[in-house]
């Protein structure tokens, strides 16, 4: 019998990413929650430009890869094209949270019937461990070689908090994937995320925090015991938003 | 070859006045352009708009050198009133305008259609006067034919417009200087 | 159908319903932003959707996930956001996908003007975005043929999944003349099988994507690309020839200049000045072949253009030396006027003699 298998969704090709890397993780959980929803031909998935631009290469779902923070705007294309199909960007800080503010920003506001996958690594990956938007204060980077000095280089920006404040955005959760516990949560939020799409309820995006052992410098399991030292206190776990709960969870 | 020029300030229906020209002219089966000039101002500044009524295709859509000039301003007068054609007309809102051409070459006509409009409660028609009185003089078309093609352009909803519009043509075309 | 008074930009929009588009994303700018206003107006009356984006960068990648979805797409703006747009359309031309993207040109660089202008012919024609790229441009002169090319554009897009650029300029965009927008005969348009809306359980995905990180596949793809372009050059060049037969002088200008140059042409045939009009209508495919063809038969080209010379060096390479081109135009927003082109004409008919 077999008891874990690799879903149905997620495409047979061996992924690119560095040993301890969490993308592998949350694609299998995308693929998962597609696989539970049964929603696999009818889903569009939209791949960013930085580590995880060879998405495309991983789900079997219909792909389409976006010039560099652009992904929820070709999202609102297919999406208002093809109001039926289930359609998810998945972007990294830079992506989302640079380059593509404006994007981002504004999906939320019109309320655009898409889900994003926001993984926040604190850094730039592809390029080789630049600053990201989502770089901490003091956080050491080859383009903060000195590390983050917010006098010079600015704060980090906590998306799912700026999210919240859109009344276009009907969920947004912060969620890690550095644990067991923690990855069974992020499963449900991505799920709970495309079943608001179906409801046609509004944008939702889902935070992922996760690891870059190779451009923070460390061995994968440092990189997990970082994150939960000193990325998650600066961007708490949590629901943000979330317009199907119930009076003060509403808007938490 | 008819080439029409309207000028005077945003606001006053130049644009409007030009397209009831071009439109009743498309309607009698002739080729026609209308080309306005366009700018960020939506409400005073300078508008005038090119018009060509011919029997042929439209070469250059652009009038610099107008058969017949519809001024609505002073500032639009003094552009334009040495561009006119030998033998060309100049029809100018005398309400606005407080000058007389000293060309002889051209033939003028001056008609206070900005007071004439207030006088008879129909402010803001002092474009449709101009065209009246453009009738008169220019002979282009019937009267009752534009008088019916500019009816036919104004939208069920408007249907107010109908009267005060066929008013300020008829005001126009019987102005005696 | 009786012929209706239209303004070229609401033209556009008309042609674009006609054509079977039903989604238009862009974002306001002059002189073109009737296109907007009249979709806004008429893509509800037939159940499409006219959206407003945050940007033209937005507004482009809009356009490229409807597109990717298989839907029929339009964007349009002026040289400005032109410039804004140009990532997104490099990444269509890498996708193969196809839409209509319309340049109602005015002045530059930077904010420029907002009176009409030619001045972004290099970019329309040699680079619209990064990489080694062509769109399908197509140049009309009149308001029917702002109708007539904009319905083409939809069909030549489709067929060659490739975006299809209208470059046009602010004086088509706001001037009206009578249109009609008669069914012109429809061309086959291949199915779009390699559409990202949705594998619906019944075939492999599909993968809509511009990256290629072996050089040699990039290589092979845009080689293959080219095989396309060659194509298009040998079936959908188009210009069109106004009394060049006997002329000593010909014109080329496309566009709205291409009517202040057959006024001039009249003026100088009355003048007893023997000169013809050659107008392009594709920018992209240049009429390379037919102006080559001219050069031999002709004394000397005169190209008028609202830029200080960008086409003049295309006519040029095309004529290959076999008579002498000169350029004449005004820029910024500047039409010259029929009289500034017929003097020119006439200093050069001069200096034949």
């Amino acid at each position: 019998m077999v008891v874990f298998d690799k879903p149905k969704a997620l495409a047979d090709a061996p992924f690119h990413y560095c040993p301890g890397c969490t993308h592998g993780i949350v694609h299998r959980l995308v693929a998962e929650s597609i696989d539970e929803l049964g929603c696999e031909g009818r889903t569009v998935g939209v791949a960013p430009v930085g580590c995880s631009v060879f998405a495309y290469n991983y789900f079997n779902c219909d792909m389409i890869q976006a010039p560099h923070g652009r992904a929820p705007a070709v999202a609102t294309g297919v999406k208002r094209a093809k109001p039926e199909n289930m359609v998810f960007t998945y972007q990294g800080d830079g992506d989302l949270a640079a380059i593509g503010t404006a994007e981002t920003v504004h999906v939320g506001a019109r309320g655009e019937n898409i889900t994003i996958i926001f993984i926040n690594n604190a850094i730039y990956g592809m390029t080789g461990g630049q600053m990201a938007p989502t770089t901490l204060p003091g956080q050491v980077s080859t383009t903060s070689p000195y590390g983050r000095n917010i006098k010079i280089q600015g704060h980090p920006i906590r998306i799912c908090e700026m999210l919240s404040t859109l009344d276009g955005t009907a969920y947004a959760e912060r969620v890690s994937v550095d644990s067991f516990k923690n990855i069974k949560k992020a499963k449900s939020a991505i799920k709970k995320a495309f079943e608001i799409q179906q409801a046609g309820l509004g944008f939702s995006i889902v935070e992922v925090l996760s690891t870059c052992p190779t451009n923070w410098g460390k061995t994968p399991t440092e990189a997990l015991e970082w994150l939960r030292t000193d990325m998650i206190p600066y961007y708490p776990l949590g629901v943000y938003k979330d317009i199907t709960a119930k009076g003060e969870n509403r808007h938490v | 070859m008819y080439n029409i020029l309207l000028a005077g300030f945003g606001g006053q229906g130049i644009l409007f006045a030009g397209k009831q020209l071009a439109n009743a002219g498309m309607k009698a089966g002739k080729e026609v352009s209308w080309l306005p000039s366009y700018g960020p101002e939506m409400r005073g500044g300078t508008a005038n708009c090119s018009v060509i009524i011919d029997e042929q295709p439209i070469g250059s859509p652009l009038v610099t050198t107008p058969r017949v000039l519809l001024a609505m301003n002073l500032p639009s007068f003094k552009k334009f009133e040495n561009k006119v054609l030998p033998g060309g007309i100049i029809i100018c809102d005398s309400s606005l305008i407080p000058a007389k051409t000293a060309r002889t070459d051209v033939s003028a006509y001056y008609i206070p259609a900005t007071v004439m409009a207030s006088e008879h409660g129909i402010e803001g028609m002092a474009n449709v006067i101009m065209l009246g009185h453009f009738l008169k003089v220019c002979h282009l078309f019937a009267y009752d034919y534009f008088e019916q093609a500019m009816i036919s352009s104004i939208p069920p909803k408007r249907e107010k417009l109908i009267e005060v519009n066929k008013k300020a043509l008829s005001l126009g075309y019987h102005y005696a200087e | 159908m009786a012929k209706v008074l239209m303004k070229g930009n609401e033209v556009v929009a008309e042609a674009a319903i006609r054509s079977g588009c039903r989604l238009f994303f862009g974002y306001p700018i002059t002189p073109q932003t009737e296109i907007s206003e009249t979709l806004a107006k008429r893509m509800p009356q037939v159940d499409g959707l006219c959206l407003q984006a945050e940007s033209e960068v937005a507004a482009i990648n809009m356009v490229l996930g409807a597109s990717a979805a298989g839907a029929r797409v339009l964007t349009s703006s002026s040289s400005p956001g032109i410039s804004l747009k140009s990532e997104g359309i490099s990444y269509m031309v890498g996708s193969d996908l196809p839409c209509v993207i319309v340049n109602v040109q005015r002045g530059g660089p930077g904010l420029g003007g907002i009176q009409p202008s030619q001045a972004d012919y290099y970019q329309a024609t040699k680079a619209l975005g990064h990489g080694d790229m062509h769109l399908i441009v197509l140049a009309p002169a009149s308001i029917q043929e702002v109708a007539d090319l904009t319905m083409e554009a939809f069909d030549l897009a489709d067929i060659y999944r490739m975006p299809v650029m209208i470059l046009a300029d602010g004086a088509l965009g706001q001037m009206m003349e009578p249109v009609n927008f008669e069914s012109r005969p429809s061309r086959q348009i291949p199915e779009k099988t390699w559409a990202a809306g949705g594998h619906g359980d019944k075939r492999k995905n599909n993968i809509i994507n511009s990256l290629y990180i072996q050089p040699d596949e990039l290589e092979n793809m845009v080689v293959e690309r080219f095989k396309r372009y060659a194509e298009i050059a040998e079936k959908e060049v188009k210009h069109e020839e106004y009394l060049t037969d006997d002329a000593d002088i010909v014109l080329v200008s496309y566009g709205i200049t291409a009517r202040i140059s057959k006024s001039a042409v009249n003026m100088a045939r009355a003048n007893g000045i023997k000169v013809g009009l050659f107008r392009p209508i594709t920018l992209w495919p240049f009429p390379s072949k037919a102006i080559h063809a001219i050069g031999k038969k002709t004394k000397a080209i005169l190209t008028v253009e609202l830029n200080m010379g960008q086409m003049v060096s295309d006519v040029k390479l095309a004529v290959e030396n076999a008579c002498p081109v000169e350029f004449y135009g005004r820029t910024g927003g500047m039409l010259p006027s029929v009289e500034e082109v017929y003097k020119k004409i006439a200093t050069m008919a001069a200096e034949l003699k």
